[in-house]
Order: C-alpha cells, then sequence, then structure tokens
C-alpha cells in the first residue's frame, strides 16, 4: 500500500506561435491514500491528462512536489487512445509491457472477450478491441497506482459495463490506489469512493465530495441517479463543469 | 477440352514485367541487326561473352572483389549513419550544431572525395573503402535523422511508463519505427554505393568491375561491358529479391 501525495504549485505550457506561456495547473493539492479509487471529474481540456503525465513520470517540467511513498509504485496507465505496438500481436503487446504469467494473460484477454485476437495485430482490431487490449496491459501489470484516463468512452454500454465490473473485481481483490478521469458523472459515481471535481483554465480543485453508497449497492441505477441529483441540489456549482 | 485464358495470363505481374522485358531485347537486337556496328552487338553475342567470362573465372574473381568492397563500406556505412542520425534526430542541439558539415559533406562531389582519399592515404585499400562511405554516410544520416524525427511520442511515453529498459525501447518501439527509413537509406545506398565503387575501383584499384570495365573501355570492347553490366544487374536485382524484399516482407507482416 502506498500513499500518494500530490502538490502542484504551477503546470504551464510555452505556445510556440506567440512565445506566451499558459498556465493549466494552479495550486492543486491531493492526496490518495487507504488504496483509495478516487475519480476527478471536470471539462475536457482542463489539465486532468497533464495531471496524469505528471503522476505518471511521463512530464517533470512543473513547480511542485510528487510523494510516492518510500518504493515507487508501479503504474498502469490506461491512455486516452489505446498507444499499442501496431507491429506486435495483441499477446506481446501485453506482455511486453508486464511480467504477467500466462495463465493470468489468458483470463484477462477472456475477460474482455479477447481470446481470438490473442495472436492478431493492433490493426486487425477495432477501437474498442484496441480499448480492451489497453486496458488488458494495465491490470496485468498489477499496478499500485493505477491511472485511468476515461478509458470507457468509445466502449459500447455492455463492453463498458462489463469492464467496469472487471475493474472494481480486480481492485477490490488486489487493493491498490485508482486515479480514474472522466467527465460522465454516473460512470464516476458508480466507481468512486471519492469524486473530485476540477474547474479549469486554470485547473484548481472546485468539490471533493465522498461517495457513500455501499460497493454492493453501486449496480442499482435508480441509487446512481438519486446521489447524482442530489449532489446537483446540494452543490448547483458542479452544473458547470458537467 | 483444355482451354487456356490468355487475358487473364496478360494480368498477372509477373507476366507483364516478362513480357516488357522479352520485347526491350527483342528491340536491342533489331537495333543490332539493323546497325551491324561493333559498338552495339546483339544480345547473344553478349550472352556468349558473359558464359566465356563466368567459366573462366574472369568475371567472378572482379565481381567479388567489388561485392567484398560494397559489403564493407555499406556495412560501416550504414551503422555510422544510423547512429549519428538518430543521435541527430533526438537531439536537437546536436542537430543544429552539426547541421552545417552535414550540408557539406552532402554537397562534395563524389569525385573529389575519391581523389583526396587515394590522394592523402594512398592507393590503398582502406583509401577505397574510406571513400565509398565518406560518400554515402551523409546519405544515411540525414534518411535516419528523419525517422528519429518522426518518432511517435505516444508509444516512447507508454515504454517509459510501463518501464521498458532501453534495449526492449529500441527493439520493441523505435527500430520498428525506423524500418522504412532503415530500408530507404538501404536501397538508395546500394545504388549509389555500386556507382561510386566503380569510379574508386576505376580511379585506383587493380581488380573490380570498376577497373575491369576501364580496361575494356581501353580496348574499346563494347560487348565485354555490356556482359559486366549485365551481370551486375543480375546481382543488385538478386540482392532486392532474396535479401531486401523477404526482410522487408517478414518486418511489415503487420500492416
Amino acid at each position: 500500500m502506498s500513499n500518494i501525495s500530490i502538490q502542484i504549485h504551477d503546470k504551464s505550457y510555452l505556445n510556440t506561435t506567440d512565445n506566451s506561456t499558459k498556465q493549466i495547473i494552479h495550486n492543486v493539492s491531493l492526496s490518495l491514500k487507504n488504496n483509495e479509487f478516487v475519480c476527478l471529474v471536470g471539462h475536457s481540456g482542463c489539465g486532468k491528462t497533464s495531471l496524469l503525465n505528471i503522476l505518471a513520470g511521463l512530464d517533470s517540467d512543473f513547480s511542485g512536489d510528487i510523494s510516492l511513498g518510500n518504493t515507487p509504485p508501479k503504474v498502469g496507465y490506461i491512455f486516452q487512445s489505446p498507444r499499442l505496438l501496431p507491429w506486435r500481436t495483441v499477446e506481446k503487446n501485453i506482455s511486453l509491457a508486464t511480467d504477467c504469467n500466462a495463465e493470468n494473460l489468458d483470463f484477462l484477454l477472456e475477460t474482455m472477450s479477447l481470446s481470438e485476437e490473442k495472436q492478431h495485430f493492433p490493426a486487425q482490431l477495432s477501437l474498442g478491441m484496441s480499448r480492451r487490449v489497453s486496458i488488458a496491459r494495465a491490470f496485468a501489470n498489477n499496478p499500485d497506482l493505477l491511472l485511468m484516463d476515461e478509458p470507457f468512452v468509445s466502449l459500447d454500454s455492455p463492453t463498458a459495463r462489463q469492464v467496469r465490473q472487471l475493474l472494481v473485481n480486480l481492485w477490490q481483490k488486489r487493493p491498490h490506489n485508482v486515479l480514474f478521469v472522466t467527465h460522465d458523472l454516473r460512470e464516476a459515481i458508480t466507481l468512486a469512493d471519492r469524486l473530485i471535481f476540477l474547474d479549469s483554465k486554470p485547473m484548481t480543485i472546485m468539490k471533493e465530495i465522498r461517495v457513500n453508497i455501499p460497493r454492493e449497492e453501486r449496480n442499482n441505477e435508480t441509487k446512481i441517479e438519486q446521489f447524482r441529483q442530489q449532489l446537483f441540489i446540494d452543490y448547483p456549482e458542479i452544473h458547470t463543469l458537467l | 477440352m483444355l482451354s487456356f485464358n490468355y487475358k487473364s495470363l496478360l494480368k498477372q505481374p509477373i507476366a507483364q514485367s516478362s513480357l516488357s522485358f522479352i520485347l526491350l531485347i527483342l528491340l536491342w537486337h533489331s537495333l543490332a541487326i539493323f546497325l551491324e556496328s561493333p559498338t552495339l552487338p546483339t544480345p547473344s553475342v553478349v550472352l556468349t561473352i558473359l558464359v566465356d567470362e563466368t567459366v573462366s573465372g574472369q568475371l567472378l574473381h572482379h565481381l567479388s572483389a567489388t561485392l567484398g568492397r560494397l559489403l564493407i563500406s555499406f556495412s560501416i556505412a550504414m551503422l555510422l549513419g544510423c547512429a549519428i542520425g538518430i543521435g541527430l534526430g533526438i537531439n536537437k542541439r546536436l542537430n543544429n550544431f552539426f547541421d552545417a558539415w552535414l550540408l557539406i559533406f552532402l554537397n562534395i562531389p563524389a569525385l573529389v572525395t575519391i581523389i583526396l582519399c587515394y590522394v592523402w592515404f594512398g592507393l590503398s585499400e582502406t583509401a577505397a573503402i574510406l571513400a565509398v562511405v565518406i560518400n554515402k554516410l551523409p546519405n544515411v544520416i540525414v534518411t535516419l535523422r528523419e525517422g528519429a524525427r518522426a518518432l511517435d511520442d505516444e508509444l516512447l511515453a507508454m515504454a517509459k511508463c510501463y518501464r521498458f529498459s532501453k534495449l526492449k525501447t529500441l527493439q520493441h518501439v523505435i527500430w520498428p519505427q525506423l524500418h522504412p527509413f532503415i530500408m530507404a537509406a538501404t536501397r538508395s545506398g546500394l545504388a549509389l554505393i555500386w556507382k561510386i565503387i566503380l569510379v574508386v575501383e576505376m580511379l585506383g584499384r587493380s581488380d573490380g568491375m570498376g577497373y575491369q570495365l576501364h580496361l575494356f573501355f581501353q580496348l574499346f570492347d563494347v560487348a565485354s561491358i555490356l556482359a559486366y553490366t549485365v551481370a551486375f544487374i543480375v546481382v543488385i536485382q538478386s540482392i532486392e529479391f532474396l535479401i531486401l524484399k523477404p526482410l522487408d516482407k517478414y518486418a511489415l507482416r503487420w500492416r
């Protein structure tokens, strides 16, 4: 179990056309502990991906401090695009990125309905299938910290529901911190222990709300909807973010 | 009854190229008969000489000398060119610094490099190979630099995030992306190196295809020049069909 604390004072990008700098993140501070499932909810373009990239160690050009615990956590990152190696098969794409054994790999592929595509190249897959491979890759890594950047966007709803359930099952079986980016509030309520609403330009934390629906009741769509409606009544300002 | 569909046969690419090749030989043959000049022998005369030279071992001796030089200079130019090209492609500052050098080397005429190498290092094998390498190197560097610039940042980020080792990243992420650029450098390189080697051999070696062609030129022996040229074309095409094409097919099987 690793406790993660994030403090970003400033993250800016240089606009090369007019040499101006644009601040993306300003004074964001959050922490993940006790294997929490946290959903970040905000407009697209509000800097959520930048935040995930900083956490994944892909971007070090910011001012602030990231503490990932005593030992660097194993990160699983589901990017917005699948980012599969086009010249390697589905099986190879997963095994290259992880130390997953054959049995676990077969189980994951079966759960993702990808068993028949094991030896296929990404060019032979649909976008939805490629997304599922990238999700399988992240799960197969047995991560200590799972970063998910709108992972279920292009999946049809039965598959999305199935993969969402798998995600929760795997997370409960092997608890770890999850940071899940979405702009779908229902999805966020279904999954999260805690919701973080983000304001944009630059990104700041607008509201943090704990989801107190018991895990076993999360499949109940009425409960989710009730919680959502109550959120809008209690915090009308979050309307502007969705 | 056995029927033969000529129309569908002619639609096959191999049939089309064979037909075009036969037409070329026929044209050559007709022109040679019409001109009746020793400067344009018929295809059959050229073929006879080709067989004689092969049997006597002369052709193989000179061809293998040239092929040996080709292999060594090509390997050095490709290895060095790939390393420098990738380096310049991923390091902007390094590229800005060495860009002017590259431009100069790209524009030095091949003949000048060959003459200077022979003057500075003597009429030796090393000088000959060095001259070919210097001529070829800038082309490989430029091609691979473009390849390295076009590397997919998203895939590199994925590799970094999933803690790929440097070797794994090179083997599974970078190398496959550079493949088309390496093949382009290989093909243009072979075509260029052949031509330069002939000049190098003509100016300062006592064996090889270039030396032999120069000798035939002095004897005004057009039939032998054409026979050696045919041998040349056969070797180049064999490299393309037996090595490069299968390599391409294997490496690009994912497309």
